[in-house]
């Protein structure tokens, strides 16, 4: 081999021993934890660049982040980002809920790594997240929140996993399916703990955050799942042979959504959305306000309903936006608009919430109450349950 | 949206009445009930029409469920495993079928195994809360997904048939 590829091979060489080491460092943390937040501009600060945000006035009091807990439930495409986005932020805690391991499939996304295939997501994101930033405490839930064995301890850990023992400060969603963020969804009701939910489509072209606030805001329960228009028609979508699709910039841009107001709602800065939807083949964002439905199937969201409703409200300045009306000098040809929804597509449901922004709509609609199936149903009987269910072992 | 045999096959399993989840203690316990009944018809009903393709078990609770599920093809009985967990939240979500030895064979699968249903199923599910029981969730959605997957796994060679001792 000439000399000159001995040199090559040498910082070949050379840069796989960096890496290496880089990795091994992982096994001690990179810094000590630091005590106080430090505004004082270095290079060694981790937080010169947010508490400068105090500096800017743009936050009153960043340091308050530090006493601050978020549990995120679903550690996937959107949590795991979420999570690394609030570590470096220095949030004082995050309690994590995920059942699944990683695998090499979820490289699409970010966050996690090749070489942390086969480990529990919670695991690795801990690992990742305490290198990142030793001051973030980290509690980690390796179980399915919706089996009955697991949820109590779910609510539990949502009421008693702050830094000071009480209720978390917020719960994220970042799950993927409609099971799980109903039962987060029960759980905030049971509990009035605020939440926000998060999704991305099956298609991975849309995505959403929705504030929900017990008995103020629609709960998940409220409406049928809320899906934001991606302009596809769903006739030409092709399902066949595939469940999901995913990307990194559409779970990316919903995880920074999430945790831009999940900052804001924490440290009172701007205002925190209620809704904002986004639709990446047009680059629509669509926000909006949603009430709770009086008749919401779940019965503690109608209690935490009467309690709003018995709350004094603070006065608030309604300052409606002016809407203009577009006029055209001179309309020559005499073009105008033509509504071309037919007559019968305009169909008034009771499942439909009041105030759906446009661009946005239900997945599915819902009858009105007592329809659906109909036909004969089960008959009483004094057969006990045992026996039922010995009959069913000697068919 | 759903095929004339589905539907005819639902019109055939009871409703069921009571609205309650696993952790409503006395009121799930009458659901569960209903449930069996519901499912008893079911099998009885699919062994009329010499359709019999499932077996289910609870644990004493009704929160977990196991058995078997076979699809004939080509004369020859291929069976799986099946199990799910009933969620939190049911009746308002329905259960999530798993078939476990599947899991990572096919596309049309959730981690674990979980079946993935079609856009059809939510809705009608939710508009039947709570009258569709387990024994619909069997209908409406393992019974059509083996229909579709179980013969193209076969083609494709990802399952091949295995002697087993009748059951």
């Amino acid at each position: 081999m000439s000399v000159e590829g001995l040199k090559a091979k040498i910082k070949q060489l050379e840069e796989e021993l960096a890496v290496q080491k880089s990795i091994n460092a992982q096994n001690a943390p990179a810094r000590e934890k630091i005590a106080q937040m430090s505004s004082e501009v270095v290079d060694s600060n981790p937080y010169s660049r947010l508490m400068a945000l105090k500096r800017m006035g743009i936050v009153d009091n960043y340091e308050r982040i530090r006493e601050l807990s978020v549990a995120v439930v679903g550690v996937g495409g959107v949590g795991s980002v979420t999570a690394e986005m609030l570590t470096r932020c220095g949030i004082g805690k995050l309690v994590l809920f995920d059942y699944d391991k990683v695998e090499l499939a979820n490289m699409n996304r970010l966050f996690f790594q090749p070489h942390q295939a086969g480990l529990s997501k919670v695991a690795a994101a801990a690992y990742t997240l305490r290198d990142i930033n030793p001051d973030v405490e980290i509690e980690t839930h390796n179980y399915n929140i919706t089996t009955i064995e697991n949820f109590n301890h779910f609510m539990e850990r949502i009421q008693k996993g702050s830094l000071s023992g009480g209720p978390v400060d917020l719960v994220l969603s970042c799950v993927d399916n409609f099971e799980a963020r109903m039962a987060i969804n029960t759980a905030c009701n049971e509990l009035n703990q605020i939440w926000f939910e998060s999704g991305v489509a099956e298609n991975a072209v849309s995505g959403h955050i929705q504030l929900i606030i017990p008995g103020e805001t629609a709960c998940f329960a409220c409406a049928p799942p809320l899906v934001v228009a991606s302009n596809i028609d769903e006739k030409t979508l092709k399902r066949e042979g595939v469940c999901a699709a995913s990307l990194p910039t559409t779970m990316g841009i919903v995880a920074g959504f999430l945790v831009q107001n999940t900052l804001k709602f924490l440290l009172k800065f701007g205002q925190t959305t209620h809704y904002l939807g986004y639709s990446a083949l047009t680059d629509f964002f669509p926000t909006m306000q949603l009430k709770p439905n009086p008749a919401c199937d779940d019965s503690f969201c109608l209690e935490r309903q009467k309690e709003f409703a018995a709350k004094p409200k603070p006065e608030v300045v309604e300052v409606s936006p002016v809407v203009e009306e577009v006029v055209h000098e001179d309309n020559e040809w005499g073009i105008s608009l033509v509504d071309e929804t037919p007559a019968d597509a305009v169909e008034v449901t009771q499942s439909k919430p009041v105030g759906l922004a446009h661009g946005v709509d239900v997945a599915y609609e819902l009858p009105a109450a007592e329809s659906g199936s109909s036909g004969p149903t089960v008959q009483d009987t004094d057969i006990s349950l045992e026996q039922l269910m010995a009959q069913m072992k000697k068919i | 949206m759903v095929d004339d045999s589905t539907r005819k096959t639902l019109s055939c399993i009871p409703l069921l009445k009571t609205k309650a989840g696993p952790r409503e203690k006395d009121l799930w316990v009458q659901r569960l009930k209903e449930e069996y009944q519901a499912l008893i018809q079911y099998v009885q009903n699919n062994k009329t029409a010499d359709n019999d393709w499932f077996r289910l078990e609870s644990n004493e609770q009704g929160t977990r469920w196991f058995g078997k599920c076979w699809y004939i093809h080509n004369l020859l009985k291929y069976e799986f495993d099946v199990e799910f967990d009933i969620p939190v939240t049911y009746p308002a979500t329905a259960p999530e079928i798993a078939l476990p030895e599947l899991d990572g064979k096919t596309a049309k699968m959730y981690r674990g195994g979980k079946i993935c249903l079609t856009d059809h199923f939510k809705p009608l599910w939710a508009r039947n809360v709570p009258k569709f029981g387990i024994a619909h969730a069997m209908a409406l959605g393992l019974g059509p997904w083996l229909a579709v997957e179980i013969p193209d796994l076969i083609e494709k060679g990802v399952i091949q048939y295995k002697e087993k001792s009748d059951v």
